[in-house]
């Protein structure tokens, strides 16, 4: 099944600098990544909005904290690991303690940052946004989405954590989508179980759905882009009607969309959850799809994984 | 001499400092906790910024030139007591508020909560992360072409921090000259003497080598403080005041006395330090 992948970092890139031209207050900061990032293309338009703040990301979070102190809005960009690794308590202790308008834009997110391996793999990043109070944290799952998503915080003000994918990615939604931030997708309805998923797993996610249906199970899609603040609602009622959900991410399994789920879960609507992402270890070096195969995360994997669950 | 005090300008900040030092004295003794050390330590410099050289407005965003005021950014944010007693000398609230500090409910964090009190630029407390901050504000400033200063203000324990030299690199690389640090070198952090805890050694040299200007001071001496902040705002590059200090300067058995850093004084030590302060 080959379909069109899109770059979803050259989508961030285009449309920092899309932004960029309607607001003078974004600016942008990079720490020697802007190459991978995409923000070399805000850098090229705009040089004199644009810091590139070298090797030193507690630095970065906390100038853009500056930044955003005179009223700018900073985009900061650089891999997941040391954005939310590094600088944790920058972006805990003054960005969010102090409610500043900075947005965090890391990419190489997850498993599939590939062949650089486990140090540079944040399968934690999420997990670590998402316990700061004031973090809004999204995790796009297409080209659409990314570039909704992006806006979606240039426009609102807060501290927000936005996961942009490494790898190109085939579109998961169609021209008609709209970025809401209180609202998960139901991509797809069902009734015997529930699937729940966001960035890169979404389209292992629907191709699986598909496996599924072929050997007569009829699989709910649900798509959670905003894992804070969640969308409560759609989870509980997706739950009550298949009374079995399962969570798919490309993330430790502890901590991030899985976890969610199951506070949600257990607190309103209690169902059993099974969470299928990286199971507390670290990756290793390899393709993307290879380490996606290698840790079940293919919509392959992923089928033969929940037959034999709901068996 | 230019850049220096008269002498009636020099009685009135001794008599405002006293007062200061004071309320630091009464506010953790009432709270029972708080930095009595630092506080101290940073009382002079603080009073001379605060009513005879930065530009700033008590009553915030009533004032219409508000958005041109100077930035101050306390990266020691354990030294609050002080800061807060020489806001409320300045009028951003009232004195009376003092004695709530580190209560439940009070606007006076234990260290400084933009979210909680007017005129508190950021919020800080965690070392080592003051002076990125105030890169970035002397970034925006001259983005938006804004004639402005930073000021910052940092401990010297705090330069162990590591990220307090990616912030030094920051501000020479981009030529940060609206930006003003002091390192308040009081020689003691918690553990003791910063030189035998981890040693900090000659911060005029480090300053230096980074590429920023230096200015090395008595701390505790206002005509010194007042000529070096005015010298700064003039500096061509990032400027550092290093500022010798006494770590708990004023009451006799605090001074030079780590042990006083995070520890409030009881009903008789506050009795005794307030008589000498008379």
């Amino acid at each position: 099944m080959e379909r069109e992948c899109k770059s979803v970092r050259s989508a961030y890139g285009k449309t920092l600098v899309e932004l960029g031209k309607i607001n003078p207050n974004i600016v942008v900061l990079d720490a020697d990544l802007s190459c991978s990032t995409q923000t070399q293309m805000f850098a090229k338009e705009f040089p004199e909005r644009f810091f590139d703040m070298g090797i030193a990301e507690q630095d970065m979070m906390t100038t853009a904290a500056g930044l955003a102190c005179m009223g700018k809005i900073p985009f900061v960009s650089t891999f997941a690991m040391f954005a939310t690794g590094r600088a944790w308590e920058q972006i805990r202790n003054t960005i969010c303690y102090s409610n500043l308008n900075v947005k965090i834009a890391a990419t190489h997110g997850g498993i599939t940052v590939g062949e650089d391996g486990a140090s540079h793999q944040a399968l934690e990043d999420i997990a670590l946004m998402r316990n700061i109070p004031n973090m809004t944290v999204i995790v796009p799952a297409d080209e659409t989405e990314t570039i909704e998503a992006v806006k979606y915080a240039a426009e609102h003000f807060g501290p927000f954590y936005i996961r942009i994918a490494r790898t190109n990615l085939p579109d998961v939604y169609d021209t008609s989508y709209k970025f809401n931030i209180s609202k998960a997708l139901i991509m797809q309805e069902g009734t015997d179980i529930t699937l729940i998923s966001n960035g890169e797993t979404l389209v292992e996610t629907l191709d699986c759905a598909k496996m599924l249906k072929d050997k007569g199970i009829s699989a709910e899609v649900v798509s959670i882009p905003v894992v804070k603040p969640i969308d409560k609602e759609t989870i509980i009622n997706s739950a009550k009607k298949t009374n079995r959900v399962i969570t798919i991410e490309n993330h430790s399994i502890i901590g991030a969309l899985g976890s969610s789920v199951c506070e949600v879960l257990s607190e309103n609507y209690p169902v059993k959850v099974t969470r299928i992402g990286i199971n507390d270890e670290f990756g290793q070096s390899g393709k993307a799809k290879e380490l996606m195969n290698y840790y079940g995360l293919t919509s392959q994997k992923l089928t033969d994984k929940i037959i034999g669950l709901i068996k | 001499m230019i850049n220096q005090l008269s002498s009636s300008e020099t009685e009135e900040l001794k008599t405002v400092s006293k007062k200061i030092r004071k309320e630091i004295l009464m506010m953790i003794h009432n709270a029972q906790s708080g930095h009595p050390g630092g506080s101290l330590s940073s009382v002079d410099i603080l009073t001379v910024l605060f009513t005879k050289c930065m530009k700033h407005y008590p009553d915030c965003e009533k004032n219409a030139d508000y958005k041109n005021r100077d930035r101050f950014v306390l990266s020691k944010g354990h030294a609050s007591a002080a800061l807060y007693a020489i806001m409320a000398h300045c009028g951003y609230f009232k004195e009376e508020e003092l004695l709530t500090f580190r209560k439940l409910g009070t606007k006076l964090q234990g260290h400084p909560c933009s979210n909680a009190l007017k005129g508190i630029e950021v919020s800080t407390g965690s070392l080592g992360q003051g002076l990125s901050i105030a890169c970035g504000m002397a970034l925006g400033l001259k983005l938006d072409n804004i004639d402005s200063k930073v000021y910052v203000y940092l401990g010297d324990g705090e330069t162990q921090e590591g990220s307090v030299w990616e912030a030094v690199m920051n501000a020479s690389h981009n030529n940060l000259n609206n930006l003003i640090a002091f390192v308040d070198r009081n020689k003691l952090q918690i553990d003791g003497s910063t030189e035998t805890v981890k040693s900090i050694g000659d911060l005029t040299l480090k300053f230096k080598a980074f590429g920023w200007n230096t200015i090395e001071i008595d701390g505790h001496n206002y005509n010194q403080i007042y000529s070096a902040i005015e010298k700064a705002k003039k500096s061509d590059k990032p400027i550092v005041i290093i500022a010798n200090t006494i770590k708990g300067k004023g009451v006799s058995f605090m001074e030079n006395n780590p042990s006083w850093h995070g520890k409030a004084p009881n009903d008789e030590q506050l009795k005794q330090a307030l008589e000498e302060l008379k």
